[in-house]
């Protein structure tokens, strides 16, 4: 069990919780002991019962059976607002503010304070919001509104929130996922400040180097059960992922050399006002090519623009020496171009769509005989596909709504590679998913590409471009600032090219306060 | 050069293609819902409500419901892709004016009057769809602004005259039985069917409808496939002008009068029986058998009704119940399902 009591007990306590929905355990015994002034990681593959448990304790779900302590004394949350009285603030990946308020408006939502006649103090309000961000060292204008706030930003008003409320517990599920380095760095630094004013914080993240630079004690759990507690000083990464896993997963990026062939994918000078400017690059067969950069360099602008769901304004793009027409995917798809685009749920499948119609999604005009297409030839197109990637449905016409975020990958990658493309354009090919599945992608991907396929793949996770990528690409600010080849490329100099610019011009076009 | 080799090697996973057998895959669907209860008040009507068994009934069901079966079909996939198109009724009433004015006042061929009619539905449905999917502007906005447009232009075509001026051939035409005097079936349905086949293969066997789908599920997740989102959007409202003149032909030779305000109103019927049929008003759900029941169904309650000696305010407020708790349906549904797999588990 996770540990013994300091001094003063365990801000937050949970042992051998369970959550059964119907008949699937989601939780069958969790357990997780955070002390006042440490910032614990809460580890697991997708599906081990983390967000459960997080949910238990924001008053979301009601445990079935368990103890949950806050400060030494028994709770029972029926809601989430018994657990933010309780002081109890969770900060999700993505937060949901009302985005015509203004900043301030938010953080006081429900609980504005007032002055004579019962009107609305909006004095005092903006004074204490804009004391909050001092204090956590950032600066928002209190009276802009939500819109177009960062995703780092929200989470910074959700934090701020959190402390207005004098929440003793925070829980951070996955919050970098998200963010920029830049923007993550800063997100660390008032959790450590929040750290020091004893408050107890709980990090949940797929980054194990997050994780060890943040935090300072981890618990992993599996298939819903908890499995142990180890000071992060004690333990290394490898001893992690083994743990979550259950078993040794001995190289996570297995990329192996393949032979470099002719150029597929010829990029020129492609410009588009406001996103990027002049990039030109070339693909070849066999060839893996990594676009790195922070998030907002425009490196998935860039790839939507190459493959026509968005237009741009200057440049060419050839494949196999013949041009592409510009702002049409269906001429993409023609010329053997596949697209795997970021955000999966709204972008790479219909989610509320059967398996076999999301991946016969883009072959199905082979697949109609004379102007007929039925679901039988869908289903026999589909089938082998999702067969090959190993796609967990119990039939071909389940939803993919009910998916795992690997499984839903999974789908999305059967249905492109139905097309049997040349080229591969995969946005952010692992995010949100687990470990075991992403070595699986991992793999695939390097088999391919030893097939010949030529791959794009946009990155946010360093390791992720260092392992797989033949040669990367870094985006910064809209252009190419860097071409560095497998064996040249360190994190250290992926890094400075990809912040290089902003180091001498630190006012950014949107969020100019932010990077400040 | 092959790149991504076809799926083989050591044998791959294999699924069943569907989770449920046939049976339930068609009976336990809101289409059927429709049908059976269809197939229900048509029965009973006929044991129960003096003279509906008989030739007669069932003749002018059809009159009646034609336009309304007609426009139907285009709704339907219009709808499906998460718009509406309210300006039906309108190019009705503009295609029935355009042929009064070009036969009777111009001196046009009939044949002419009624091509340049649906020459103009065609035209009045790619404004429709043009303003959509090409500019972006919400459907519900564009087509109240054309209902009112295209209802003035008809209107200010005829003022408040009406043209009652046909030859007879043309005006008899489409009242005219199939099969003979003394059955039940107009000429009408013949278009009609050859339509619903049309359609039927377009939404349910053709690559375009796996599109149609697609854009009313996740508009943006069908940019990303290929599917050409504004093309299919703008031949939809094209369709749906076209097939909304050609019912206001219709309209006009069965009631042998050209009027600018035929049909008004006509549009939510459409959307009504549409919507009574299964079709989510949100988009990406529904099938063209439903549609076909739902608007056969409303068109059997009201001619029940009225040789029942009911009034048409009567009629009116049980087909809007009936719409009302057709549409509660869906999440009645699904509420009842959740208590089931409660206390299966319990």
């Amino acid at each position: 069990m996770p540990g013994t009591a300091p001094e003063g007990g365990f801000a937050l306590e949970l042992r051998d919780v369970a959550k059964s929905f119907g008949s699937v355990a989601a939780l069958r015994s969790g357990s997780l002991a955070v002390a006042p002034g440490s910032i614990h990681a809460l580890v697991g593959e997708n599906g081990a019962g983390k967000s459960t448990l997080v949910k238990i304790v924001a008053g979301v779900h009601r445990r079935d059976s368990g103890v949950f302590r806050l400060h030494g004394t028994d709770v029972d949350f029926g809601s989430t607002a018994d657990s933010k009285a309780s002081g109890v603030a969770v900060i999700y990946q993505e937060p949901t503010l009302f985005p015509d308020l203004s900043v301030t408006e938010n953080i006081f939502m429900g609980r504005q304070p007032l002055g004579t006649g019962r009107r609305i103090d909006r004095a005092a309000m903006y004074a204490e919001a804009e004391r909050l961000f001092a204090g956590l060292g950032v600066h928002i204008d209190p009276r802009r509104p939500a819109r177009g706030l960062s995703i780092a930003d929200q989470q910074i008003i959700e934090i701020a929130k959190a402390i207005s409320l004098d929440a003793s517990v925070l829980i951070m599920d996955e919050p970098t996922a998200a963010l920029s380095g830049v923007e993550v760095e800063r997100l660390f630094a008032v959790a450590r400040s929040l750290r020091d004013e004893n408050r107890a914080l709980v990090f949940i993240s797929h980054r194990f180097d997050e994780v060890f630079d943040l935090c300072d004690t981890v618990t992993v759990m599996r298939d819903g059960a908890y499995i142990s507690t180890q000071s992060i000083a004690d333990t290394t990464v490898d001893q992690l992922v083994a743990q979550m896993v259950g078993r040794e997963v001995t190289d996570l990026f297995p990329k192996t050399p393949a032979e470099i062939g002719d150029v597929v994918l010829d990029v020129e000078g492609l410009s588009s006002a406001g996103l990027f400017r002049d990039v030109s690059f070339q693909v070849r067969a066999g060839e893996i090519v990594g676009l790195a950069g922070l998030v907002g360099a425009g490196r998935s602008e860039i790839a939507r623009a190459v493959f026509g769901v968005d237009r741009y304004d200057a440049g060419r793009v050839r494949m196999h020496g013949s041009d592409v027409p510009a702002h049409r995917p269906r001429a993409a798809i023609r010329a053997g171009m596949a697209f795997v685009p970021e955000d999966r749920r709204k972008q790479g499948l219909v989610i509320d769509e059967s398996v076999s119609r999301n991946v016969a999604g883009v072959i199905r005009r082979g697949l109609s005989k004379a102007g007929f297409l039925t679901s039988g030839a869908e289903n026999r197109a589909a089938g082998p596909w999702a067969g090959r990637l190993e796609v967990k449905t119990s039939s071909l016409d389940m939803h993919a709504t009910t998916m795992s975020g690997g499984n839903q990958q999974k789908v999305v990658l059967a249905k492109w590679l139905a097309t049997e493309p040349k080229l591969l354009i995969i946005d952010e090919p692992t995010r949100g998913i687990d470990v075991g599945t992403k070595a699986e992608v991992h793999r695939l991907l390097s088999e391919l590409a030893g097939q010949g396929l030529a791959i794009l793949m946009i990155s946010s996770e360093l390791p992720e471009v260092l392992g797989m990528a033949d040669r990367v690409l870094v985006v910064c600010e809209g252009r190419i600032t860097a071409d560095i080849a497998r064996d040249d490329a360190t994190p250290e100099n992926v890094m400075r090219a990809a912040t290089a610019s902003i180091q001498h011009s630190p006012s950014q076009p949107v969020d100019a306060e932010v990077t400040a | 050069m092959s790149t991504a080799t076809a799926p083989a090697e050591s044998t791959p996973r294999t699924y069943p293609s569907y989770a449920h057998a046939l049976w339930r895959r068609v009976l336990l669907t809101r289409e059927f819902a429709v049908i059976a209860l269809l197939l229900v008040v048509f029965f009973y009507s006929r044991g129960n409500v003096p003279n509906f068994d008989g030739p007669l009934t069932l003749y002018y069901l059809f009159l009646d419901i034609a336009p309304i079966l007609l426009i139907a079909l285009p709704m339907t996939l219009v709808i499906v892709t998460g718009e509406i198109d309210l300006s039906v009724a309108s190019v009705m009433g503009l295609s029935s004016a355009l042929l009064g004015t070009l036969h009777a006042d111009a001196g046009w061929s009939m044949p002419m009057a009624a091509l340049a009619a649906i020459l103009a539905g065609v035209l009045c449905g790619a404004v429709n769809g043009f303003l959509v999917a090409y500019v972006g502007l919400p459907s519900l906005a564009v087509t109240i602004g054309t209902l009112a447009l295209y209802r003035g232009l008809a209107e200010g075509l005829l003022g408040t005259k009406a043209i009652t001026d046909f030859p007879d051939k043309w005006r008899d035409w489409p009242s005219n039985r199939i099969f003979g005097d003394g059955t039940s079936y107009p000429m009408i349905l013949v278009p009609f069917l050859v339509l619903l086949v049309l359609f039927v293969w377009l939404l349910h066997f053709s690559t375009f409808g796996r599109g149609v789908y697609e854009i009313g599920l996740n508009d943006e997740a069908a940019h990303f496939t290929g599917v050409n989102v504004e093309r299919t959007k703008l031949l939809l409202f094209v369709m749906s002008g076209a097939v909304s003149a050609f019912a206001g032909l219709y309209f006009t030779l069965r009631y042998g009068s050209a009027r600018g305000d035929n049909a008004s109103g006509l549009e939510l019927q459409v959307i009504a029986a549409v919507l009574l049929g299964g079709v989510s008003i949100f988009g990406g759900r529904g099938a063209l058998h439903g549609v076909v029941a739902g608007v056969v169904l409303i068109g059997v309650i009201s001619s029940a009704m009225r040789l029942e000696g009911y009034t048409v305010n009567k009629i009116n407020i049980v087909i809007g119940t009936l719409l009302v708790l057709s549409v509660m349906a869906t999440p009645a549904i699904a509420w009842v399902q959740r208590v089931w797999a409660r206390r299966r588990l319990s």
